[in-house]
């Protein structure tokens, strides 16, 4: 009872933080080069890992599944498989764990070493208000980071099965290529720019918020930064499920 | 009300079970010093974060400049606060901001002209001492410099009200010493009103002995009081269990025979 309690004051603690960000949106200051900026160390900052883990995703899935369609005589849909599950599933909820492990645990421990340096006070008594200032450039930036960083995954996802592909599996690249092409549709386009916004979402809300609430001095950054790696990893593959459901349901495939 | 700069009626304030603040009522009249003591943890930093809005409290009333702020929106603090400067316990500079832009910060925000902010984050640095330090980051600062930029940073835009948290805690005598001169210069040439948290006596004593004038070739000499003769612009108030302990100007509190105050003094 209890923890459901605690529970529910998050839930509204969060959509608090978030109208509070995003109400106002045209009032100066607007604060463009706190958001170029966020979009900048949190894009580019979290590229290479993206780039690097997409790479080796995408090898993986096609050496394990190969065996599998191979036995079916279907070792030429390797590159529709590999692109599928990139564009539906990991592509996605990989690189937006990455995006949690990386600036959501950032996001919570600046945010938290403000906090409890009287930072965010200051700034709060000099008239500058923190949600606006500090709250939304990282939702703005996360929400529309994630997504093309998801892209960029997908894309190198598919040049590892490509590599595997041609060196291991004696799949022509040609062959490869046309059957991965298969895998782009309309449905699935949609279904993963969903997902990464909310996911992107997720990891900004729950990175801000530990970090605004971090009381008891660097113990405490380091607790929130934590806390906050655990609880979006944790949302992102909860709500991953409930998100594919839904879109499987409006696309007609369920 | 009606004559006090910051006014206190019976405010309450509790962290969840903790009764931090049980019924505090005070008055700083405009231009007078409030020199606010108590242990550590009675809650003297909360009684400054109340005065800003920072926190509401549980119940009671808060008056800044004869307005009820208790009410009041995040918009409407918003512009209450542009009257009051406040100077946080360890300085609270922004870390990833110059000196220059944290000084400099207020005007900023209100995206004012380049040469505007120039000339008033030099004049701010220069009140302080510390023209020198304009271009430093603020890792590279000491805690005595640290506080005297966060001074600066409380000064930009002229309040009326300045808030000090701390001050001098943790800084040798005579760095403490010239922080206590400039809030004597503040409260003597400038007229602002003030609520200066120490738990160090020696402030006490600087701020109620001494006074700042101009001195013959327009300088700013600060002067020690003659004898018998105490600052009636610098006022007491003691803090105890979430209550005030006692209120008064300097001679009630030096002469009071509560046992606790009189520790605190070092008397006994
Ligand atoms: N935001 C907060 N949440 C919970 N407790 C707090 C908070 N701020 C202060 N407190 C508690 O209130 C008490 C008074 O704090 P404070 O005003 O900082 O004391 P002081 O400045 O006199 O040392 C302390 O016991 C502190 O633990
Ligand atoms: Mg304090």
């Amino acid at each position: 009872m209890n923890l459901f309690l605690l529970l529910l004051v998050e839930l509204q603690e969060a959509t608090l933080l978030v109208w509070r960000a995003v109400r106002h949106p045209f009032r100066r200051p607007l604060y463009w080069r706190e958001t170029v900026v966020q979009m900048d160390t949190i894009g580019f900052g979290t590229l290479p890992i993206v780039l690097l883990a997409g790479f080796f995703i995408g090898a993986v899935l096609a050496l394990q599944t190969a065996g599998t369609l191979r036995s079916f005589g279907a070792q030429n849909y390797t590159g529709r498989l590999v692109a599928t599950s990139l564009l539906r599933e990991l592509g996605p909820v990989l690189t937006c764990i990455l995006l949690a492990g990386r600036s959501g645990s950032g996001i919570a421990a600046e945010l938290g070493a403000m906090c409890v340096s009287e930072q965010i006070d200051a700034m709060r008594a000099l008239g500058t208000d923190p949600f606006r200032k500090l709250v939304r450039p990282r939702l703005i930036a996360l929400m529309t980071m994630a997504p093309i960083l998801t892209i960029f995954a997908n894309v190198i996802g598919i040049v590892g099965g490509l590599v595997v592909a041609i060196t291991f599996l004696q799949i022509p690249s040609s062959v490869y290529l046309a059957s991965a092409r298969e895998a782009l549709n309309y449905d699935d386009l949609w279904g993963m720019f969903l997902k990464t916004g909310v996911f992107g979402l997720i990891v900004a809300i729950v990175g801000c918020r530990c970090g605004l609430r971090t009381r008891g001095g660097t113990v405490g950054v380091g607790q929130s930064t934590t806390t906050s790696v655990v609880v979006s990893i944790v949302l992102i593959l909860v709500s991953d499920f409930f998100l594919t459901r839904l879109i499987l349901t409006l696309s007609g495939t369920a | 009300m009606g004559e006090y700069a910051i006014e206190f009626q019976d405010v309450h304030l509790s962290f969840g079970t903790q009764k931090v603040l049980d019924g505090i009522s005070f008055g700083v009249y405009p231009g007078e010093t409030k020199i606010v003591m108590g242990g550590s943890g009675t809650g003297k930093s909360t009684v400054l974060k109340l005065v800003l809005g920072l926190l509401k409290p549980d119940s009671g009333r808060i008056f800044v400049d004869n307005e009820d702020i208790t009410d009041f929106s995040e918009s409407q603090l918003t512009v209450m606060r542009q009257k009051i400067g406040m100077v946080f316990q360890e300085g609270a500079l922004f870390d990833s901001l110059s000196v220059y832009e944290n000084v400099g910060y207020r005007l900023f925000e209100r995206g004012a002209d380049e040469e505007e902010i120039e000339e008033t984050v030099r004049r701010m640095l220069r009140f302080v001492n510390l023209e020198d330090a304009i271009n430093k980051m603020p890792a590279e600062l000491s805690g005595g410099m640290r506080r005297r930029v966060g001074i600066a940073r409380a000064l930009v835009g002229n309040p009326k009200i300045i808030l000090y948290d701390e001050p001098t805690a943790g800084l040798d005598p005579p760095t403490a010493r010239t922080i206590c001169e400039l809030a004597i210069k503040l409260r003597d040439l400038e007229g602002v009103s003030s609520l200066f948290v120490t738990h160090r006596i020696q402030d006490a004593l600087t701020l109620a002995d001494h006074h700042a004038t101009i001195g013959d070739n327009g300088e700013v000499v600060i002067v020690k009081n003659p004898r018998g003769q105490t600052e009636t612009a610098t006022t007491f108030l003691m803090l105890r269990h979430g209550k005030v302990l006692l209120e008064g100007d300097a001679d009630t509190f030096w002469n009071s025979t509560d046992p606790y105050i009189r520790t605190f003094l070092e008397l006994d």
